[in-house]
């Protein structure tokens, strides 16, 4: 269901803090929400956790509440020495998990 | 050329004017707002007591939101980012939404900068607030205004 998308350099020098742009598509049902025809509140569900890790180690995450956007986009650094792969997992409150990957060339 | 400017407003202010009576029919006016006081003691809860210094903590958010659905924010700390000396996290609170807590940002040294960018739901015009915490202990708080057109967190 959702569909992410990363953008991250192809290649860097080493020791550059690069951007990392990331977007996926997911509703963010605030849970505030009330259904037009019933009037019955619309149940939570969000992805309340967003993590990135280059080569196995986690470098960045963020920790996201209702007041974040539907189709939540989120851009970063990272420092970066060595080529490698970047991992991005979005961990949706139901137990879904959505991953992302790139690689880097580092000269 | 000033006299055009408040016309416009004025139209613009019957249409949310409108609006708002059509969610109010629709009975989403019941949801309740955090209030700033709220706000206040989740900052309390989250520093553990600590009252957070101005400065070294840095939130960019548009003057005027014409879409509280989707609100670009940047924050960003000044720190070196070293294994000694850097930004842990940054914490957006807002003081008029359903729930103040809007997100948290974890950084390591190796994030390179304390920088993120989101976009964010607000409810209403409102203060937002950045606090930081730094690897040292110490906390930060930044905050700014936003003033929305059409809210964000409703409908």
């Amino acid at each position: 269901m959702a569909k992410a998308r990363v953008k991250v350099p192809k290649t860097a020098k080493a020791g550059d803090v690069i951007t990392i742009k990331t977007l996926i598509k997911h509703k963010m049902e605030s849970g505030n929400r009330k259904d037009k025809k019933t009037g019955k509140k619309i149940p939570r569900h969000i992805i309340d956790k967003f993590t990135a890790r280059f080569n196995g180690e986690e470098f960045f995450s963020s920790d996201w509440m209702g007041g974040v956007s539907a189709n939540p986009y989120c851009a970063f650094n990272c420092k970066v020495d060595k080529s490698g792969e970047f991992e991005f997992i979005w961990h949706d409150e139901k137990g879904e998990e959505f991953t992302a990957k790139a690689k880097i060339t580092v000269a | 050329m000033s006299k055009m400017r408040i016309e416009v407003i004025d139209r613009r202010t019957f249409l949310i004017g409108a609006g708002a009576s059509a969610a109010a029919l629709a009975g989403l006016a019941s949801i309740a707002n955090a209030t700033p006081e709220q706000a206040a003691d989740f900052l309390a809860k989250l520093t553990g007591g600590a009252k957070p210094a101005d400065g070294k903590v840095k939130i960019e958010m548009p003057e005027i939101a014409e879409n509280g659905a989707t609100v670009p924010t940047k924050v960003s700390a000044d720190s070196p980012m070293t294994d000694k000396d850097y930004c842990k996290s940054i914490t957006l609170i807002s003081t008029k939404n359903p729930a103040p807590h809007i997100c948290t940002f974890h950084f390591t040294p190796r994030s390179g900068k304390a920088f993120a960018s989101i976009r964010v739901r607000m409810a209403t015009t409102q203060d937002v607030w950045a606090v930081a915490q730094m690897s040292d202990g110490s906390w930060h708080i930044a905050k700014t205004t936003v003033k929305v057109t059409i809210g964000g967190c409703g409908g």
